[in-house]
């Protein structure tokens, strides 16, 4: 098997007394889509927050591309990460939010051109022709020149994962990403991550509570439950005939 | 004398304190900003000692009135210390240029606080740095913030610049002082004609306050 390109080594994170994450060991190979599913609060944003940087983890390892993304080496010791280095890592990873985060003083083209320009040096010619194609793609070609507050939620989604996706990540992380839609919009934006999972090379992971979804996407689901991996497998082995209980017991919520 | 040529013959002489009104408003706005922004910046640093240090300065100016840190840049820092600031024009300046932008100070704060912070996390997903963070994403939308308050303040500062009157410079009211002070009968005119100028110079203002809190509604990711 190819060299995973994420790995978390024991993982732990508490927020004060709470530990929301318990020793999370995780190997994401490239091009690997992973569902991550599980109860609320039992930590699946934390774990991918982690990932982006947007949270430190309290004890463990987290590597990518089999660099230490948290801690950096100093005259021979191992120091907490600086910003120069996490900058460094990163930048293979990806992120669409719950509420999207579109930047609203800037019209939806500049939203995806100005990672390219300002983070990758792209000049603007090149950034805006791949911004367009990426904003075609997500079928918002005809909507460049909008501002964010002029779309639809599903529409707004649609533009934050162009925006991440002209960044080209090596692993792309999906917070809940249709939690905060309207349910008849949901549908447009699960289409468009299908899309993406099909072309194949980027590695995803999905935290998600469509089950349906999951079992067509991914390679791997995941059980989180009170900050540990309870349960992991095929779509089959988790959601088809599982022996857990309590997996069961959470899964027959989603059966209507 | 009738009203009419009483105005006449007012109207000129209050126009010779007009550019000194619009020069110490105009130079002490362009400084204000400048301290606001430093002082707001310092404020939000990392680094303790320049945020207790600004926070210092900041509650200074706000705890103290203008008129007399006017007196003290003007009267007693030469005396005291010997520190001569050149000129009556930039004694006011300064005075007018530190206390406003000490109350500005926490618009700029309180303004660039308020931008959500889902904001700095996708300006983070992009892997963007701290720098460009700041620059392209949370300052563009933090000043559309500012920009309605900052009017306010140019309104009030261009009110509080009548206070360098006390102190001989010849703005609007001085000239219209002087000129009370030998043709005693004139004066509900003088003062009436001050307010007209001081009302027209606000109006430009006003309107652009006006515009500014247009604007601030727009574009804003707010918490
Ligand atoms: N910044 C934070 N400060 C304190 N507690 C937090 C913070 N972020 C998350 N938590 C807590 O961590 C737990 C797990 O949160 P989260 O990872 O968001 O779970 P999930 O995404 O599975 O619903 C929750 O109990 C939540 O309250
Ligand atoms: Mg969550």
């Amino acid at each position: 098997m190819a060299e995973p390109v994420v790995k978390y080594k024991n993982v732990t994170k508490s927020f004060g007394e709470v530990d929301v994450l318990k020793g999370i060991n995780l190997d994401i190979a490239p091009a690997e889509k992973i569902a991550l599913i599980g109860p609320s609060g039992s930590g699946k944003t934390t774990i991918i927050r982690l990932l982006m940087t947007l949270e430190e983890p309290t004890s463990g390892i987290i590597e990518v591309n089999s660099q230490n993304l948290w801690q950096m080496e100093k005259k021979g010791k191992m120091v907490r990460a600086n910003e120069k280095h996490l900058r460094q890592i990163r930048g293979d990873i990806g992120m669409v939010f719950q509420h999207f985060n579109l930047f609203p003083h800037m019209t939806i083209l500049e939203n995806c051109m100005t990672g390219p320009i300002h983070v990758k040096g792209q000049s603007k010619e090149e950034a805006r022709k791949n911004a367009i194609e990426m904003l075609e793609k997500v079928g918002l070609g005809d909507k460049v020149d909008n501002f964010p507050n002029q779309l639809s939620g599903g529409q707004k989604q649609r533009v934050a994962m162009a925006r991440a996706l002209v960044m080209r990540p090596k692993v792309m992380l999906f917070d809940e990403v249709t939690s905060a839609l309207d349910p008849e919009l949901v549908g447009e934006v699960l289409e468009v991550i299908r899309e993406i999972a099909k072309e194949g090379e980027m590695a995803m992971i999905l935290v998600t509570h469509e089950m349906d979804f999951a079992r067509d996407v991914a390679d791997r689901i995941i059980f989180l439950e009170d900050g540990v991996i309870s349960e992991q497998g095929t779509p089959e082995e988790v959601l088809g005939n599982t022996k857990s209980e309590r997996l069961q017991k959470f899964l027959s919520r989603f059966r209507s | 004398m009738s009203p009419i040529s009483q105005i006449g013959e007012i109207f000129p002489v209050l126009v010779q304190g007009l550019n000194t009104t619009i020069l110490i408003l105009i130079t002490s706005a362009f400084f204000s900003f400048l301290v606001a922004f430093i002082a707001g910046f310092g404020r939000l640093s990392k680094n303790i000692i320049l945020r207790k240090c600004t926070g210092f300065f900041v509650e200074i100016f706000r705890g103290t009135s203008l008129i007399i840190q006017l007196f003290w840049f003007f009267y007693a820092l030469p005396i005291l210390f010997g520190i001569d600031l050149g000129s009556e024009f930039w004694a006011c300046v300064i005075a007018i240029s530190m206390n406003y932008g000490a109350y500005m100070s926490e618009t700029v704060r309180g303004s660039i606080l308020s931008v959500s912070h889902g904001q700095t996390e996708a300006a983070i997903a992009l892997n963007m740095s701290r720098f460009q963070r700041m620059k392209i994403v949370i300052l563009p939308q933090a000043i559309r913030m500012m920009l309605p308050e900052f009017g306010n303040y140019l309104i009030q500062m261009l009110k509080a610049t009548s206070l360098i009157s006390l102190v001989g410079l010849a703005d609007i009211v001085y000239k219209g002082q002087l000129y009370t002070n030998t043709n005693l009968s004139a004066t509900p005119t003088v003062y009436l004609l001050i307010l007209v100028f001081y009302f027209m110079i606000a109006l430009p203002l006003i309107g652009l306050t006006k515009w500014a809190e247009k604007q601030s509604s727009k574009g804003v990711a707010s918490q």
